[in-house]
């Protein structure tokens, strides 16, 4: 089943399925331009997991909120760099494709499914909607696709349950009703934010299974948002670590884990307690993460960085290329490595 | 035992469900918690676990005083708490005090940090002269890692992890022996986390502390616990040293509890057992007859469904579960 949309771009099916380039988005408030992004970049494949790693404001959201065409615009102004999907720019669309490919092929599940969900339908009434408007199907061909969707996802007793309001469902379940949304019109690329971090670890566990499940089944993109690097390391391909709005270190997943490249990567891993074995005292990362209205010049985490020197302070680290798919922003990668 | 600075039995809190507005009557009981007995040692750091709505908070409430338990006993240095009022109480209470986890909504954005940390102070005017009180507060402040020139400052202008370290000073205010943690780091980020957790740790040792530490994160838990106590809806069904419940957990809620938490190694994946529970955790306030669990426990016998099984040491579970049929199964390590 293919999306069926009445897009006049022209795909390059060659071309990756998702590629960002070099995006940057500010925000122009009273208190002056925040830097949220500052040139982004980052790649996806059909089928392919890729976790966006990062602490709370370093600019996961908005760069996913970029790449989806939902930002608010004030405050937000994206100012450069490129959304390629099979090589055209989404940000040269005009409103209306956008939204025909937000529907279609680029699909988002949020944190809070609770209101991201419309409080005053019932789950089966969004759903059909959903069918009715994009694919013009009639009442009852609608509400029969709405059941076997939220039965996709594992909602027991979906018949019935499609007449419930979203505040009936637990928070395991209305982020099943959301998966359930964001698949409705097959995408090929999904980007799940932090999609069980309200959750518990056993419907946490439930969901990302589900989202692997449904994943395999169509071949889709699955762009992962999270600061957990437990759920990056069991279902990842690849990771991008995102600091100051940039990505810092890019890596299949075993790689980084076994050798970051990245100063922030490591601390990142030597600060975090394991489950596994009872450590002793913890590494921690001195300081905090730079304002995003008076960034640091050089490398953003010369500040807290045990590796920094004087170029640091001055020069930005270019992406340097340390293996195939393997990149690191930094200037010292070769004494973080160890080699 | 001397060293023992806690010593609750048979906590229970029932929370009233009530029906009409001007004649309310009872219609039944959210038992958020339910009989849990629970010991603190000197120095010791009790780690609590167990999913949301399971009754940690309202066990931690119990404990420094917040809520008045339905029945059981909390003695503190041999004095049962529960008996005691006015003066009394408080200076029981001056013994246990409590980080709670938003420091976003748990300070007065209205005061300022020195009057936060000294407002125990107020309260308690025969715990530090008043005119030994700034320098005291300086002292606290300096304690947990923030500069005591910051005393006039407004917790607006502190980081998260800042505005934690104040909670923590002001818990330390009175000098208790026991401190109850309520998800201290649960809001902070992971940088920020590992400093809250060392500060944690550096004080228990410096000081004495006793810690209960109440946590949904296990690995945060498992880092800072010398033993744990695993709950689900409102009873504690397995208890024992760190080690015990998370190399040798005999409880199927604790080995499915476990075996969710994603560990951050690659090289387990696929080599992990994992127990996927169906459902949700039913409601507090209609219990299942028998084990609670039996609803989502894949080891469920019709024996469970009449029999509630009581926290002890059994034949194949070294350490006390409540489970018909515990059976030590260690799911955290490669198979
Ligand atoms: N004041 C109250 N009145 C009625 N019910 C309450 C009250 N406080 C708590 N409860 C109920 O008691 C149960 C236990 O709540 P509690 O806050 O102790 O859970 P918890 O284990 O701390 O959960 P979380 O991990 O979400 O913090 C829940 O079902 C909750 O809804
Ligand atoms: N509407 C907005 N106005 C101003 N700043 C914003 C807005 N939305 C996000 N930001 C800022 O952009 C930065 C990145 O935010 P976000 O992408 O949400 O971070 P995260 O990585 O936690 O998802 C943050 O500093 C945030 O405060
Ligand atoms: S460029 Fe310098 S400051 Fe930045 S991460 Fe590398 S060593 Fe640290
Ligand atoms: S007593 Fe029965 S239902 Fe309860 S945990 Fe044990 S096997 Fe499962
Ligand atoms: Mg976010
Ligand atoms: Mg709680």
């Amino acid at each position: 089943m293919t999306g069926v949309t009445d897009i006049s771009v022209d795909l390059d099916p060659r071309a990756p399925l998702l590629h960002v380039d070099d995006l940057h988005v500010e925000f122009r408030t009273r208190d002056g331009v925040a830097n949220a992004v500052n040139g982004a970049s980052f790649w996806l494949n059909p089928g392919e997991t890729l976790a966006i790693l990062g602490e709370s404001g370093c600019g996961k959201s908005v760069t996913a909120q970029a790449v989806m065409g939902i930002l608010d615009s004030p405050p937000a102004h994206v100012t450069g760099g490129r959304v390629l999907f099979r090589g055209a720019d989404l940000l040269q669309l005009p409103e209306k494709s956008r939204r025909e490919f937000r529907a279609n092929r680029i699909a988002m599940i949020f944190q809070d499914a609770l209101s991201a969900l419309n409080p005053v339908y019932t789950v089966g009434f969004q759903l059909a909607e959903m069918f009715r408007k994009h694919r013009g199907m009639s009442r009852a061909d609608a509400k029969r696709r709405s059941v076997e969707l939220l039965d996709q996802v594992r909602i027991p007793a979906a018949q019935e349950r499609i007449n419930d309001y979203p505040h009936q469902f637990s928070g395991g379940m209305r982020q099943r009703v959301m998966i359930a949304m964001a698949l409705a019109l097959d995408p090929e690329v999904l980007i799940a934010d932090e999609p069980t971090t309200a959750l518990d670890v056993t419907v946490q566990a439930q969901i990302m299974g589900l989202l692997a499940e449904l994943q395999r089944q169509r071949n889709m993109g699955l762009i992962l948002i999270t600061h957990d690097m437990g759920v990056v390391a069991d279902v990842a391909d690849r990771i991008s670590v995102m600091y100051a709005g940039r990505i810092v270190e890019e890596a299949p997943v075993y790689d980084i884990y076994a050798h970051p490249a990245h100063p922030y990567t490591k601390a990142l891993l030597e600060s975090i307690p394991r489950l596994d074995h009872k450590g002793r005292q913890l590494n921690v990362i001195r300081g905090l993460p730079p304002s995003l209205t008076d960034l640091p010049p050089g490398c953003a985490f010369h500040p807290r960085c045990g590796y920094a020197r004087d170029i640091c302070r001055t020069d930005q680290p270019p992406a340097y290329q340390i293996a195939a798919h393997r990149i690191s922003r930094c200037h010292f990668i070769r004494e973080v490595l160890g080699v | 035992m001397s060293d023992l600075v806690l010593d609750a039995r048979g906590l229970v809190k029932h929370f009233p469900i009530t029906q009409g507005i001007v004649i309310k009557s009872k219609i039944g009981a959210v038992r958020a918690v339910d009989g849990v007995d629970l010991q603190l040692r000197r120095g010791e750091t009790l780690g609590i676990v167990g999913e949301s709505g399971c009754g940690k908070s309202t066990l931690a409430k119990l404990l420094v005083g917040l809520e008045r338990p339905t029945a059981g006993e909390i003695m503190v240095r041999g004095e049962n708490m529960i008996g005691l009022s006015g003066p009394a109480l408080r200076r029981a209470r001056r013994n246990i005090q409590m980080v709670l986890q938003d420091p976003y909504t748990s300070l007065n954005p209205r005061m300022t940090v020195g009057d936060i940390i000294g407002e125990p102070y107020v309260i308690h005017p025969d715990a530090v002269p008043r005119a030994g009180r700034n320098r005291a507060v300086r002292e606290l402040l300096d304690l947990v890692g923030l500069n005591p020139d910051h005393l006039n400052r407004y917790p607006h202008q502190f980081s998260g992890g800042q505005r934690q370290r104040i909670g923590i000073a002001r818990a330390l205010a009175l000098r208790p022996e026991i401190i109850v943690c309520d998800e201290p780091v649960s809001a902070l980020d992971v940088s920020i986390q590992a400093q809250v957790i060392n500060l944690l740790a550096n004080l228990q040792r410096d000081l004495g502390l006793s810690y209960i530490f109440i946590a949904h994160d296990l690995s945060v838990v498992r880092h800072i616990s010398d033993r744990v106590a695993v709950m689900y809806l409102g009873k504690v069904v397995e208890t024992g040293y760190h080690k015990a419940i998370y190399e040798q957990p005999t409880h199927p809620y604790t080995q499915a509890l476990l075996s969710a938490v994603p560990v951050p190694d690659p090289r387990l994946r696929g080599h992990r057992d994992h127990i996927i529970l169906e459902g949700d955790v039913p409601s507090p306030a209609n219990p299942p007859s028998g084990c609670r669990f039996r609803t989502r426990c894949w080891k469920a016998q019709p024996y469970c469904a009449d029999h509630e099984p009581l926290l002890q040491i059994r034949q194949r579970a070294p350490h006390p579960s409540a489970c018909h049929y515990a059976e030590v199964r260690d799911v955290l390590h490669r198979y």
